[in-house]
């Protein structure tokens, strides 16, 4: 029993031959979008690259290029099968490519659902990153005379400025790690002496925040040093401290920018998914009808197109029976000539001369 | 003395036609491009009409966006007569269109030529206009709590980080103005009543700057208060200091962001303005060389374009006779009034 059998005329055999070959080419043209997806966020990855800790997070830009431009070498390729295929002398040529073409199309389909799936599923391990890339560069960020690292403050700074983000959870992170480089503090100052000595490390550690964390919303000018202590400064109440810094940590911050981006390129490869999948039926539906009147004989006939020949489950079990009797070629056991005692050999008698009267 | 002739025979007439016809839908798209410009630039100087202080500049984008539309219109009558032209029963019909279409073509053509120049002309009020404006918006930075000021504050700091500047001329400008709010200054406090006391006014001036000054490609953290204090600041040296904050001042910022787009724009509009009077000129030519043709027995006879029929000043006081002739009208026909008027009077 067939699973969705269709009955095709001439007539619709090249109607549908001619409605592929427009979506093959369709394909091609999702298949650049595709490409084009996987390079935008690359890009964007690659932007801020130096606070996430590790690349992992790179697979899923390169796997929607490589992705979109197998797209783009298949989806070609069955453009010109399907222009072929509305002529059976035509569709002798393709006929053995076909079902290997098929298979290729059906796993690179499941690969653009793996992309898409991906896009949704990276939030936890984007936030792993983030959180260590953001405590490394901040904790790198006073060291602007080690090489490698001279241009970590300012990817902080412009950080901070643009997504309006403050230190890694929230503004205090910035009170528990020394962000001032020792050249620019004077060992002679004796404040500076005792904050030093005071900790159990040695680190100049001060509660004030860089002036990238200043939030151009506040009414007043920006307070970055004493942030703890009230009675420093006049009318520092509550709603002042609320508008003074920006609130925000920064992992928050990139986490729901990538996230916005990955939701949505991944309901655009989701629905380019389904585009494949579409043209993917259709062209088994073609390759089926072909067939089919191949073996009629007369290619003016109606035939029948279908998905799969049998049921599902009679191809699990022909597939099963062939993996199972895959070992078995050589193996005389089951050849069932042997040694089954024919009937006319039960009844043999041997033979007696017997005497043959001749009549006359 | 006629301007220009040149020979046309058929083939070159068919060929001009042709030539034509793909010329005006390429200057078509191009006086798309110069309305799409306009607005582009429109929308850039509006984004900060706030430190703008006039909108005298204004008129660049808009002239750019009135050319754009006109073009539009210029090239689509353009490929119709050019269609027409080569068919003689049907280019008669455009006959008395085409004197005022050269006459308005002309005006728009020479208006986009104006546009460009203007563009570069207008740098001294765009500088003016910068100057007064950034010069009210650091002076009311501090006016939070005023309404209409109430986003000055937010506008400068955002303005100095984004092109990554400090204050007008440079970053002394902030020095000569109270840019903290009294609401926000303890009056108990020695210090402040000193500063308060030694200035003539009675305002709190400082040398320190706004956090939107700093500079984030600074290796030390950014120095903002007691800035021509060397002894305030470990290992500071304000004459040699130069990353600490932006030594830029934000109207030579904003003028030279200005004027690279403008140029950049006006570029564009100059080979759009020779690409529509190609079209023009190469309409006239056709249009001359067929006007021989009507009449004719033989449409296929060699025939003379030119460009204008008489010289440049026959041509400038042919257009411009009735137009003189209209104002004149009216003021005959006052000085009429006026003298009937008197006459009643007088008898």
């Amino acid at each position: 029993m067939a699973v969705g059998r269709v009955t095709f005329s001439k007539a619709e055999r090249e109607k549908l031959a001619e409605v592929l070959w427009l979506l093959n080419w369709i394909s091609v043209v999702t298949g650049v979008i595709l490409f084009s997806l996987g390079l935008f966020l690359k890009v964007e990855i690659q932007k801020w690259a130096e606070v996430m800790s590790e690349y992992g997070t790179f697979y899923v830009p390169h796997m929607l290029i490589t992705t979109g431009l197998a797209a783009c070498c298949i989806n070609y390729l069955g453009g010109q099968i399907c222009l072929d295929c509305a002529d059976t002398n035509k569709f002798l040529r393709w006929k053995l490519v076909m079902m290997p073409y098929i298979i290729c199309t059906f796993f690179f389909t499941s690969c653009v659902l793996a992309g898409a799936l991906m896009c949704y599923s990276i939030r936890s391990q984007l936030e792993e990153s983030l959180f260590l890339g953001l405590r490394n560069a901040m904790r790198y960020y006073k060291d602007t005379d080690t090489p490698g690292r001279c241009y970590l403050k300012r990817t902080v700074d412009m950080l901070q400025i643009q997504f309006q983000c403050c230190g890694n959870t929230g503004y205090r992170d910035w009170f528990q790690i020394q962000w001032i480089s020792s050249r620019y503090l004077d060992m002679t100052n004796s404040a500076v002496v005792d904050r030093l000595r005071s900790n159990v490390e040695g680190k100049y550690l001060m509660d004030g925040v860089p002036f990238s964390c200043c939030s151009t919303f506040s009414p007043r000018p920006c307070i970055q040093q004493h942030l703890n202590n009230r009675t420093a400064r006049l009318h520092y109440d509550q709603e002042s401290q609320q508008q003074n810094l920006w609130r925000r940590g920064c992992r928050q911050a990139l986490l729901d920018h990538y996230t916005g981006i990955m939701e949505s390129i991944g309901l655009t490869v989701l629905l380019i998914w389904l585009f494949e999948l579409l043209v993917l039926t259709g062209v088994r539906y073609l390759q089926t009808a072909m067939e089919n009147v191949l073996l009629l004989g007369d290619p003016d006939l109606e035939s029948y197109g279908w998905i799969l020949e049998n049921s599902l489950a009679e191809m699990a079990r022909s597939n099963f029976n062939i993996i199972k009797n895959l070992g078995k070629c050589y193996q005389v056991d089951d050849d069932p000539n042997i040694n089954v005692p024919t009937a006319a050999a039960e009844h043999e008698v041997p033979s007696q001369a017997t005497r043959i009267q001749c009549s006359s | 003395m006629v301007v220009m002739k040149m020979k046309f025979p058929f083939q070159k007439r068919v060929k001009l036609a042709q030539g034509l016809w793909l010329l005006s839908w390429c200057a078509t798209v191009a006086g798309a491009t110069t309305f799409t410009l306009g607005c582009v630039l429109k929308t850039e100087l509006r984004r900060r009409a706030e430190v703008m202080d006039n909108a005298d500049v204004h008129i660049v984008p808009n002239t750019l966006m009135i050319v754009g539309l006109a073009s539009l219109g210029i090239n689509y009558f353009a490929s119709k007569i050019c269609q027409d032209a080569l068919d003689a029963g049907r280019f008669p019909r455009w006959k008395n269109f085409l004197k005022p279409y050269f006459a308005a073509s002309c005006f728009f053509t020479v208006l986009m030529l104006l546009a460009v120049i203007m563009s570069y002309a207008m740098k001294g009020s765009l500088e003016s206009s910068l100057k007064i404006g950034l010069r009210n918006g650091i002076r009311f930075y501090k006016d939070t709590d005023t309404p209409g000021r109430c986003f000055q504050k937010q506008n400068i700091d955002r303005l100095q980080m984004e092109f990554q500047c400090c204050g007008n001329n440079d970053f002394r400008d902030w020095f000569e103005v109270q840019w903290i709010s009294n609401r926000y200054l303890d009056f108990s406090s020695k210090e402040v009543k000193d500063r308060i006391k030694s200035n003539v006014d009675g305002r709190y001036l400082l040398d320190g700057v706004p956090f939107s000054c700093c500079n984030p490609s600074s290796p030390r953290p950014c120095i903002q208060y007691q800035l021509t204090n060397n002894s305030a600041h470990y290992n500071y040296d304000y004459q040699t200091e130069e990353l600490n904050i932006y030594l830029r001042g934000c109207r030579e910022a904003l003028v030279n962001y200005y004027m690279g787009l403008m140029n950049t724009i006006g570029a564009g509009v100059l080979s759009i303005f020779i690409l529509q009077g190609s079209v023009l000129v190469s309409l006239r030519f056709l249009q001359t060389a067929m006007e021989a043709v009507a009449g004719k027995e033989n449409t296929e006879i060699e025939t003379e374009g030119y460009l204008l029929e008489k010289s440049v000043k026959d041509t400038v006081m042919e257009y411009l006779n009735p137009v003189l002739k209209f104002l004149l009208l009216t003021n005959q026909v006052e000085e009429g009034a006026t003298t009937s008027g008197a006459t009643p009077a007088a008898t």
